[in-house]
């Protein structure tokens, strides 16, 4: 592993704030997203969703739509019957367009291609459908109950990518379960000195990508080519080859810059039905969702949790216990992998002498949920950090010292098999609490909270880069990352012009086009900066290799690398190829990593108004604990986007359903934070340990201040005397919570 | 019916619908792309051009409506003299991320530049609430806006 203090060399590109490459274009308005993209003889692409949470499709007549001038046709099920039309990267349960049965509000039932989005829209209108409506699951309690309808029959059938080992049958509505076990955790419980035990629930939330998932879809004879907004191509890819039937060569993903995805546009979505339309049309079919379809196509996971944790009289955690149940909606999505996540996420990183996790993945008749930053870890660790603090309270004991106590430190195991804990958390943890002040006096009214938590980050470790180098000395990097915004192509320019001795601004880096970029699992779980930059690092080495056995015995600088081309290749031509990997170590096997646990790790301070119920954040502080930060700004903006939106999951954010049907489906009516929710205080501390297994030391960051952020809101408002189960903390439920204590005598405490 | 309307500088006449969105008119008529569609209900400013000099939000605004008028988009405003300014501060206080709501953004804080409202970090904060961004957590933008209108952050 590499360590910090053996990187002083090369051009200095890397640890300095350069300018991001994209500002010009992205300031000029000249960057293009999926949606500027005009392809020849494009057609327009509109989706009749369903109106019922549950329904059997008793007939569907679009006679009349196929005859309005303008329209090109329009795709229902019955158009994919050479198909298996089912799709899912997890769990492969969903239907390109429903098939006799609709299992949420929003589900695709036909689409339309016209030449123009008016027509199409217009055309939806006119396709008549008939339903026979079913008895809804609409929540998790309706799911989970005895002889509940069964939202998905049939045995569950695996995804190409659900890495989870064996899928178990389902359990009535249960799609997936994961459990960990250490301990003898009753006996933990029968003698501790405190226990605390509650019920808590997350809301589901949209992660509100600007852009909405947008994709332009063209079919020729020998190639499936997409221009779409999605963050795993490569992916995607697989999963529209296996389910159109070609060689997966055969089919071509390109990503132009997206408009932010925070996990929303993860795995296939839309793809699937913008390519069944184009197959059908005969012509390339741009399918650009509106916010609303948006908020239905994928969101992030509702939960129910119940826990207890217990401590002893000398502040020693003990033993925890969680059972937790997502609605996952209608179709699996990501579910498995974010239940799992959560599970792994359940316990935080105490050194405990028992814990058992129970975690369920449950279909409902809502829409399907998928990845969200930080999942799992946003879920939990609001809860388990809630609970540490109130057993400190009863046992009369500072919540900063037995976290100090408590956590575990560096090279310690924190579940069975895997990575051991890679950070400095106990450090991490006194960062944050002296920059919110911790121990300093509080005005009445003001509560501050702590926040401790890990998630496993990198996903699956495969990543490939190629650097190009040519006669004029310039390089180019072609890495299958893609860049949503969070700098990709700045940080993986700085890599390479580290190792190749260049300016970074003679370093290109562009996006993906799965016909020339090579292989990169996904952009996602914070691994780009650690897994494609050590593939970028390693395929950039390699060019240096070359251009110093072309120089031999001679020190080269970048200067000199046009003479260098003549040299070997005896014209002012020629290209020097370098090629780099990073598969995984070991068996490869999930269960072996994370490749690094990402820190979450935050604190709070907040005033409450008593009159109103209104929660107003003051000052947050989040660790970006990063090994070795390429870029700091980068980085600090990174953290302060996860701050925010930490803070909107905290307050603001739900997605509210009644019955099946999603109650608030615009940006008027679901909020999120704007400019002046800002704190008065942003602390965003990066932390460089070079203890990541990325290049120099470095390891990802961005979701780790999403979970911290939210849980320090929650357990500073618990700190100003108002203890919540319920997120968000609306100025409704806190004033609620506060007229209940009242009652109690409790308060003001 | 026709519509006859300066267009970044230059005059522009097309036919359009009557119910043609001032968004659509620029995105798929002009291809003037850097307006971007995101809520569609004037809560998110992806959309903000500059009508005589004032932002709207051209997803809720009629093309007819423009009729006559100077409407500026961000590459109108890229064209300008002035707009390096805008682009060094944003550019070196990594005032934006993904890039989506950075037009509108920049349309809305050069309006505001101009009447000279920004006089302080809390009218900025306020000014610019209709301006969504999920990617920064906004300080980024703060800072760039608070150092054009020459006020501390």
């Amino acid at each position: 592993m590499n360590r910090v203090e053996e990187v002083q060399v090369g051009a200095g590109a890397v640890g300095r704030s350069v300018p991001r490459r994209d500002a010009d274009e992205k300031l000029r308005g000249k960057a293009q997203f999926a949606g500027d993209i005009l392809v020849p003889r494009m057609l327009h692409g509109k989706v009749l969703r369903s109106p019922h949470p549950h329904a059997r499709i008793t007939s569907i007549d679009t006679r009349a739509a196929e005859k309005m001038p303008g329209v090109v046709c329009v795709l229902t099920a019955a158009d994919l019957a050479d198909l298996d039309p089912y799709w899912g990267h997890a769990i492969r349960d969903r239907p390109i367009v429903a098939i006799d049965r609709v299992r949420f509000a929003g589900e695709p039932v036909a689409a339309v291609a016209a030449e123009n989005e008016a027509t199409a829209g217009a055309a939806l209108e006119r396709i008549v459908v008939d339903y026979e409506e079913l008895s809804v699951v609409g929540t998790i309690e309706q799911a989970l109950a005895p002889g509940a309808p069964i939202v998905n029959e049939g045995p569950l059938r695996p995804g190409l990518f659900h890495g989870l080992g064996e899928l178990a049958p389902a359990e009535g509505n249960v799609c997936y379960g994961y459990r960990i076990d250490r301990g003898e955790i009753e006996a933990v419980f029968a003698h501790a000195d405190f226990v605390v035990e509650g019920e808590y629930d997350f809301p589901a939330v949209y992660q509100y990508a600007m852009e909405t998932h947008t994709v332009v879809a063209q079919v020729e004879e020998r190639e499936i080519t997409l221009w779409a907004s999605c963050q795993h191509p490569f992916l995607v890819r697989a999963e529209i080859a296996a389910l159109f039937q070609v060689p997966i060569s055969d089919v071509r993903v390109v990503v132009p810059y997206l408009g932010g995805g925070f996990g929303s546009k993860s795995y296939t979505k839309m793809e699937p039905i913008a390519v069944a339309l184009a197959r059908k049309a005969g012509r390339p079919v741009r399918i650009q969702n509106r916010v609303a379809e948006s908020m239905v196509t994928t969101r992030c996971h509702g939960m129910h949790c119940h826990m207890r944790t217990a401590l002893n009289r000398e502040g020693r955690l003990l033993g925890r216990e969680v059972e937790c149940w997502f609605d996952t909606g209608a179709y699996a999505d990501n579910g498995p992998r974010v239940t799992a996540t959560a599970g792994d996420a359940a316990p935080g990183p105490y050194r405990w002498a028992a814990y058992r996790v129970d975690a369920a993945c449950v279909y409902t008749n809502t829409a399907p949920a998928g990845s969200y930053r930080a999942f799992g870890a946003t879920h939990l660790q609001w809860i388990g950090e809630l609970q540490v603090d109130e057993l400190a309270r009863r046992a009369g004991l500072d919540p900063l010292e037995v976290r100090r106590m408590n956590l575990c430190t560096p090279g310690e195991e924190l579940r069975a098999g895997g990575k051991p804990l890679d950070a400095d958390l106990i450090g991490d943890v006194e960062r944050v609490a002296e920059a919110v002040g911790w121990g300093t006096d509080k005005p009445k009214g003001t509560g501050r909270g702590l926040a401790v938590g890990l998630l496993a980050a990198g996903a699956h470790p495969v990543s490939s880069a190629i650097v190009r180098m040519e006669a004029d000395g310039n390089a180019v990097v072609l890495v299958g990352t893609t860049e949503v915004g969070q700098g990709a192509r700045t940080v993986l320019a700085q890599i390479a012009a580290e190792e190749l001795r260049l300016p970074v601004e003679r370093v290109t880096v562009r996006g993906t086009d799965t016909r020339f970029t090579p292989y990169d699992r996904s952009t996602g779980a914070s691994r780009s900066t650690t897994l494609a930059g050590l593939a970028v690092k390693r395929a950039a080495e390699q060019v240096r290799q070359q251009l110093t056995e072309i120089a031999g015995p001679e020190d080269v600088e970048s200067d000199s690398y046009p003479e260098l081309f003549v040299r070997h290749f005896g014209l002012a031509g020629g290209e020097l190829i370098g090629r780099g990997e990073v598969a995984p170590e070991g068996s490869g096997s999930y269960a072996e990593g994370p490749v690094f646990w990402e820190v979450c790790v935050g604190a709070a301070e907040v005033a409450i108004d008593e009159d109103t119920g209104r929660v107003r954040v003051v000052k947050t502080a989040t660790v970006a604990d990063v090994g070795r930060a390429i870029n700091p700004q980068l980085v600090e903006r990174q953290d302060e986007g996860g701050t925010l939106q930490g803070l909107g999951n905290a307050l603001y954010e739900e997605m509210v359903y009644e019955d099946g049907l999603l109650m608030n489906e615009t940006l008027l009516d679901y909020r999120v934070p704007t400019f002046e929710d800002l704190p008065e205080e942003m602390h965003c501390i990066i932390v460089e340990n070079g203890d990541g297994p990325g290049p120099y030391g470095a390891k990802g960051c961005g979701e780790g201040s999403l979970a911290a952020v939210t849980a320090a809101v929650a357990t500073a408002v618990a700190d100003a005397g108002v203890p919540m189960t319920e997120l968000p903390l609306t100025p409704e439920r806190v004033w609620r919570r506060i007229q209940d204590l009242k009652e109690e005598g409790l308060w003001p405490r | 019916m026709r519509l006859e309307v300066q267009v970044n500088g230059g005059p522009v006449a097309r036919d359009i619908e009557p119910q043609e969105l001032l968004l659509d008119f620029l995105r798929d008529q002009l291809g003037l792309t850097g307006a971007k569609r995101s809520c569609d209900v004037q809560a998110c400013g992806a959309c903000t051009v500059l009508v005589d000099g004032r932002p709207v939000s051209s997803c809720c605004f009629l093309a007819a409506d423009a009729e006559g008028r100077e409407v500026l988009t961000v590459e109108g405003l890229a064209e300008r003299t002035g707009f390096e300014r805008l682009e060094d501060a944003f550019t070196r206080h990594a005032a934006l991320q993904c890039g989506f709501c950075t037009p509108g953004m920049l349309l809305t804080v050069d309006a505001l530049l101009k009447t000279g409202e920004l006089t302080s970090a809390e009218e900025v904060k306020r000014s610019l609430a209709g301006n969504l961004c999920r990617c920064t957590g906004y300080r980024g933008i703060l800072e760039a806006v608070c150092e054009l209108a020459g006020v501390t952050t």
